[in-house]
């Protein structure tokens, strides 16, 4: 019923508004044409100051009301890298965000059409124009200096003592696999995956290496440690989005990718400095991969080495739950009779 | 100049033809039936008046759509009955469904982009200014530029008939990602909704390239006497550009959604490889969706120029015209659109970033990328200086053009951010990249396209639109662009992914902060798009009822087009065609408003354009 009221009331004030503006149309043929448009001129010129000052102090209202919800402190070393390089960047484009936009409003103003007054005809300045290709070209190139600096010493290879952890994307959640005290991931086949049979992600169980690796919905990290995760897809694209962290990669079906990084404060400290005591870090999917995109979010445990040690200590490997669930028969030599060699899908083994 | 005979051989072949064609002219014309005159109609101005009422369409649809989703995003837990009316079960109990949603968002932004900003944009305005601006009958094959519109309508009937199957249109996003676009299992929209999609979007680009190839022979070709390149307006050159991107990558885009659909429905595996889905595993092997990406991305950048080159052209246009002043620096205003266009070609791969591309391969991209910033600030610079000691006259189309160029500058501004991939690594996906594109290409071609609309309606129809609506249009949309897009910077900043249904999930706690600011981004959306049905009623109303025009040049503009008939006939000049002496923005020179192009340059006049002389 208030919906109807709505659409009639908004109907109303459409006809009245269609009223006014034939009205004013018949005023100005009345008026003149050249008066109406000196009117016009002097209006309009008025509100396009008006649209700056106002724009100048909602710009500053908003930063106000928003700029307590932006993230914490980036969390990885690599974040302090990027949001200083955002902050270099902020501040050169925000000088030429006001230098241009106040120049823009003001000429708007000042240059509005007046009686008696004629446009000057200038339409060249070869050196004006020179500086002014020159300057955005020159502060481009320092830009770019520093960004492709960030760029490849974020994109080098991960450090020797990096710790790897596989990141595996599907509709619509994520699963982690950890290569156990052999420090090694078994091989995978995806035509192997069944859920059914505690196989997710189709770990080659007459791998040995396999045997230790531990499967989990949550990412655990090791505060200071380089990580690198490898990442892959079972299904579509989906996207590993590390928001506070300040980085994100790909996860592609067939594709493996890669993306390292070191993780600057455990969950705890950062419970304390955000003064959240639920504080828990995100990784969200952040490449639409279908209907249940929004909901593909996983935790993140940033924690000590000891904790970590102990955390992983305390889970089961996949193996030993498939071995449990009765899904691998206790005799695996059939299962080493698999063409291994046959398998294309290998995503990692070292 | 060789150039200069051929345009005068050419130009005497049109005038023979079409006097052949048109018996005695326009005294009386002969007989055309109402199907031959405005339906199947071979007249580039009736067919620039089809893109454009079809681009309207579209504009409505895919608007409105973001309204049914932005109420989605800011009303999260309010149920609106009236959706379960439209949508049925897709919507039950006024929700609607997270499917739905994505069909929604994956409409929107296609018939955002290919429809309406280039369709229905460069259909328009190509085909309005081309032959009128240049001096020319018609356009070189005006068969194939009929034949490009309705294959324009054929793509839009497709699209149409997908959003009313049973599994709903595509809802794999505009750009069109496989697997997830590849596989039948991988969502409803991926069923026959995305068939349709490739197929439709495949008839559209046979279409773009129809109405790319046209435009590029009828600019080379059919200028009129002494109207030489560098003498063109700016328009023009826009729409040139335009129509080469169009043409070299569109091709690239089809190849891509071809091999889509041999992925889709002939068991090949360009695109797939590895997949395990729905509880089986797919035998595909070997292919990469990266492949997908690079395809589509060639094309999808140079298309985010097709969109807004257009607007970039009627911008500068326009501002010379109603600042009553030259445009300032032609030639590095057309140095720089061909700058953008070749640059536009380097680019592609800043979408893919974070796509698992080679690092090192991405270094050359963000080069490129921020290069584009170079001739992107020369254009914002000379429209500043255009401005500047000019008399602007506030028509409507004049502030149309000036909130161009802001909204250009806050978006392109932006852009420096995003194309550096190392801060890409945390914006890529998330709100700022939609604040990003709505200002810089979204809103600020939809800007460049009503200033066009406003401008040139007079031509089109012999009427006026309201001007007190027109104002009304524009500041509400305006002031209602920048509360809508500026505070999503905040929420990308804040890492918020684009592309989520809701963000109510525990999960996402995080983002229950910006709950408030999205219901008022949803509120400001809703208003600012029943400003635009304001629009739509003032442009049909005055087609019929609007002031009608007594002198044939309103504005008084230089350009060729205003020295046709108020009512322009079929061949667009009822004598000969006139013929040009100067470049077109003689704007208070020597004392005198305006100066037509058709006006000699007397022989106390220093000229401008060919040869371009410094005064003083
Ligand atoms: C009233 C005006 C508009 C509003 C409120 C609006 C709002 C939005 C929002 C909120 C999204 C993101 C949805 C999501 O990621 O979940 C979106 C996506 C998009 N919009 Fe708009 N939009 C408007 C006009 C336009 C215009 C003029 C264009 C023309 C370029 C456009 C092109 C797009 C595109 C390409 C996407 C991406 C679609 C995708 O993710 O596949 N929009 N719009
Ligand atoms: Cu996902
Ligand atoms: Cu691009």
């Amino acid at each position: 019923m208030s919906g109807f009221f709505v659409v009639v009331l908004l109907l109303l004030l459409f006809i009245i508004v269609v009223q006014i503006a034939k009205a004013s149309e018949y005023v100005a043929i009345l008026k003149g044409e050249k008066k109406t448009q000196e009117q016009n001129n002097r209006l309009h010129a008025t509100l396009m100051l008006v649209f700056l000052i106002a724009g100048l102090i909602g710009l500053y209202i908003c930063h106000e009301l928003l700029k307590d919800k932006l993230l914490p402190v980036a969390a990885s070393v690599q974040g302090v890298a990027i949001d200083h390089m955002m902050t270099v960047t902020l501040v050169i484009t925000g000088i030429v965000f006001f230098i241009t936009q106040i120049l823009l409003f003001v000429f708007a103003y000042k240059y509005r059409g007046r009686e008696g007054h004629q446009a000057s005809y200038y339409h060249e300045n070869s050196r004006i124009e020179f500086f002014w290709t020159a300057i955005p070209a020159l502060t481009m190139t320092i830009l770019v200096a520093i960004g492709l600096k960030h760029w490849f010493s974020i994109t080098s290879a991960a450090p020797p003592n990096a710790m790897v952890v596989e990141v595996t994307g599907k509709q619509f959640n994520w699963i982690f696999r950890y290569p156990g005290k052999d420090g090694v991931l078994g091989k995978r086949d995806y035509r192997l995956i069944d859920e059914g049979k505690f196989n997710p992600l189709g770990q080659v169980w007459s791998d040995p290496y396999n045997h230790d690796d531990v499967v989990s919905s949550e990412l655990h990290l090791v505060v200071g440690r380089p990580v690198k995760l490898e990442i892959g897809s079972r299904d579509v694209i989906h996207d590993v989005g590390l928001p506070y962290f300040r980085l994100k990669m790909d996860a592609v079906p067939g594709v493996p990718t890669t993306l390292w990084f070191t993780p600057k404060y455990t969950t705890a400290e950062m419970a304390k400095m955000t003064g959240d005591p639920n504080f828990v870090y995100k990784l969200v999917c952040d490449q639409l991969c279908g209907a249940g995109h929004y909901s593909m979010v996983a935790n993140i445990v940033v924690e000590t080495q000891q904790e970590f040690d102990q955390w992983l200590a305390s889970q089961k490997s996949q193996y030993e739950l498939a071995k449990e669930g009765g899904a691998i028969p206790s005799d695996t030599t059939k299962m080493a009779m698999l063409p291994v060699k046959a398998q294309p899908s290998v995503v990692s083994a070292k | 100049m060789s150039s200069e005979v051929y345009t005068g051989q050419a130009q005497r072949a049109a005038v023979a033809a079409v006097a052949v064609h048109d018996g005695d002219g326009h005294a009386h014309h002969h007989h055309q039936s109402f199907i031959t005159k405005y339906i199947f109609s071979q007249d580039h101005k009736v067919i620039s008046k089809q893109f454009l009422i079809t681009g309207m369409i579209w504009a409505i649809i895919g608007g409105f759509f973001s309204v049914i989703f932005r109420l989605q995003l800011g009303f999260p837990d309010k149920s609106f009955p009236f959706l379960e009316t439209i949508f049925g079960h897709w919507a039950a109990g006024g929700h609607i469904s997270p499917e739905l949603y994505y069909q929604l968002v994956t409409m929107h932004g296609t018939i955002m982009i290919f429809f309406v900003l280039t369709a229905g944009l460069s259909g328009t305005f190509s085909n309005f200014l081309i032959p009128l601006q240049l001096g020319a009958r018609d356009m070189a094959s005006p068969f194939l530029n009929m034949l490009s519109y309705w294959f324009f309508f054929a793509a839009s009937i497709i699209m149409l008939i997908s959003l009313f199957l049973k599994t709903g249109p595509s809802e794999a996003g505009w750009t069109a990602y496989p697997p997830l676009s590849a596989l039948h299992e991988a969502s409803e929209g991926s069923k026959t909704g995305m068939d349709l999609w490739l197929i439709s979007m495949a008839v559209f680009v046979v279409s773009q390239l129809l109405a790319g190839l046209n435009y590029i022979s009828t600019i080379l070709n059919m200028r009129t006497k002494g109207m030489s390149m560098t003498r063109m307006p700016l328009t023009i050159w826009a729409l040139f550009f335009t129509a080469v991107l169009g043409v070299l990558s569109f091709p690239v885009l089809l190849s891509g959604f071809i091999l889509l659909l041999f992925d889709r429905n002939l068991g090949t595996s360009f695109y797939l490889s590895d997949i395990y889905i729905a509880g089986h595993a797919l035998p595909n092997q070997g292919g990469s969706p990266i492949l997908y990406e690079h395809l589509f991305w060639f094309l999808g950048h140079p298309e985010v120029y097709i969109v807004m080159l257009p607007g970039m052209g009627i911008t500068s246009e326009l501002l010379a015209t109603h600042s009553r002043k030259p445009i300032f620096g032609y030639l590095a205003m057309v140095g720089s659109l061909f700058a953008i266009a070749s640059l536009s070609f380097l680019v592609w791969a800043h979408h893919m970033f974070v796509s698992g591309m080679n690092p090192f391969l991405g270094a050359f991209f963000v080069l490129f990328t921020l290069l584009i910033a170079v001739p992107s600030s020369v254009k914002v610079f000379n429209w500043l200086a255009t401005l500047w000691k000019g008399n602007i006259q506030y028509t409507v189309p004049a502030l149309f053009a000036i909130g161009f160029v802001s909204l250009f500058i806050s978006g392109g501004l932006t852009g420096i951010w995003l194309g550096n991939s190392a801060l890409d690594l945390h914006l890529h996906d998330t709100y700022f990249v939609i604040a990003h594109f709505h200002l810089v290409m979204g809103i600020a071609a939809f800007f460049g396209m009503f200033a066009g609309v406003y401008h040139w309606f007079p031509k089109m129809f012999g009427r006026f639109m309201n001007n007190t609506l027109g104002y009304i249009h524009f500041w509400v949309t305006f002031i209602g662009a920048y509360l809508m897009f500026w505070p999503m910077h905040y929420e990308g900043l804040a890492g918020m992914p684009r592309r989520y249904y809701e963000y109510s999930a525990d999960a996402l706690a995080i983002y229950h902060r910006f709950q408030g600011l999205n219901e008022f981004i949803s509120v400001v959306a809703i208003i600012v798009f029943a400003v635009q049905l304001m629009f739509v009623f003032n442009f049909f109303y005055s087609i019929f009822k609007g002031r009608p025009v007594k002198d044939p040049n309103p504005w008084k503009a230089n350009t060729l087009e205003w020295t046709t008939p108020i009512h322009v006939g079929h061949g667009n000049w009822p004598g000969e065609i006139p013929e040009v002496h100067r470049w077109a923005y003689d704007y208070s020179k020597n004392g005198i408003d305006f100066i037509p192009q058709t006006v000699p340059v007397s022989p106390a006049e220093e000229e401008v354009g060919e040869t371009v002389k410094t005064p003083q």
